[in-house]
């Protein structure tokens, strides 16, 4: 494992920095510029809706390099409300904010793996990884 | 911090945007106010926004641009995307964003002669 560098997401803006160091690493591991826009925009999607939902969180890279797969992990964490209904979120349409309701199933298709994890009043961890191929 | 201003350039009776920036939500929504008002003002008919310089529209961005080409349109504006990246393409499906109702060209040139064609219908 490398080390894990973090973009603290307070302000709106943060979803912009987080994005664009998200793409940078994309770019050193090797993706390509198709998955560099898919990973940033995956990013982007976590970050928002750190923003929008929890109020203030992180969003970690982790450069992946084992036997199986070489690839980056996104791990996007809040303390945020929780989710209550996880498979509802998941579902394409779902909001609660106004917009297009694309996010998370959007990010799940984006990337190559997709894990979440919340407890409603303790918040969310979300991990979602994209190998090199 | 303040939003950025896109700007938005008058040529005849059209609008020329060209987007060379990563878009944050801020100048997102003020680029939205602004071309509606420069609509309103300079009873401009056709826009071009042009996204080659873009490489990422997230669903955000990806609504405020949808919306924008409809509030247009009910102002009595066509608006026509060019320019759009293929990696943004990819992404947008990705993200399940088909932007049905959006007209787009491949570049700015093709998108002038696409207005051309529709206003004169």
């Amino acid at each position: 494992m490398d080390f894990k560098p973090c973009v603290n997401i307070r302000k709106e803006w943060d979803i912009v920095g987080a994005r664009q160091l998200g793409r940078e690493k994309a770019k050193e591991i090797g993706f390509g510029t198709v998955d560099q826009a898919r990973i940033a925009t995956a990013i982007s999607e976590l970050a928002r809706n750190i923003y929008l939902y929890a109020g203030t969180g992180k969003i970690c890279f982790e450069i992946v390099d084992d036997f199986e797969h070489k690839g980056l992990q996104i791990i996007a964490v809040d303390e945020g409300p929780g989710i209550r209904d996880i498979s509802q979120v998941m579902e394409d349409g779902y909001t609660t904010s106004g917009g297009l309701g694309a996010g998370l199933p959007g990010v799940k298709r984006l990337m190559d793996h997709f894990d979440i994890i919340s407890e409603v009043g303790e918040g969310t961890e979300i991990r979602a990884s994209k190998w090199v191929r | 911090m303040s939003a950025l201003r896109i700007p938005i350039l008058k040529l005849q009776n059209y609008l020329l945007i060209s987007i060379q920036i990563d878009l944050d939500d801020q100048t997102a929504i003020q680029f939205q106010e602004d071309l509606l008002n420069k609509i309103h003002k300079s009873g401009a008919t056709g826009v071009v926004i042009d996204l080659t310089s873009v490489d990422i529209v997230d669903s955000f961005i990806a609504k405020v641009l949808g919306d924008v080409v409809t509030m247009s349109d009910l102002m009595g504006a066509k608006v026509v995307l060019t320019g759009i990246q293929p990696a943004v393409a990819m992404t947008l499906i990705d993200l399940g964003i088909h932007l049905q109702d959006v007209q787009t060209a491949l570049d700015l040139e093709q998108g002038l002669i696409k207005l051309r064609q529709e206003l004169e219908d």
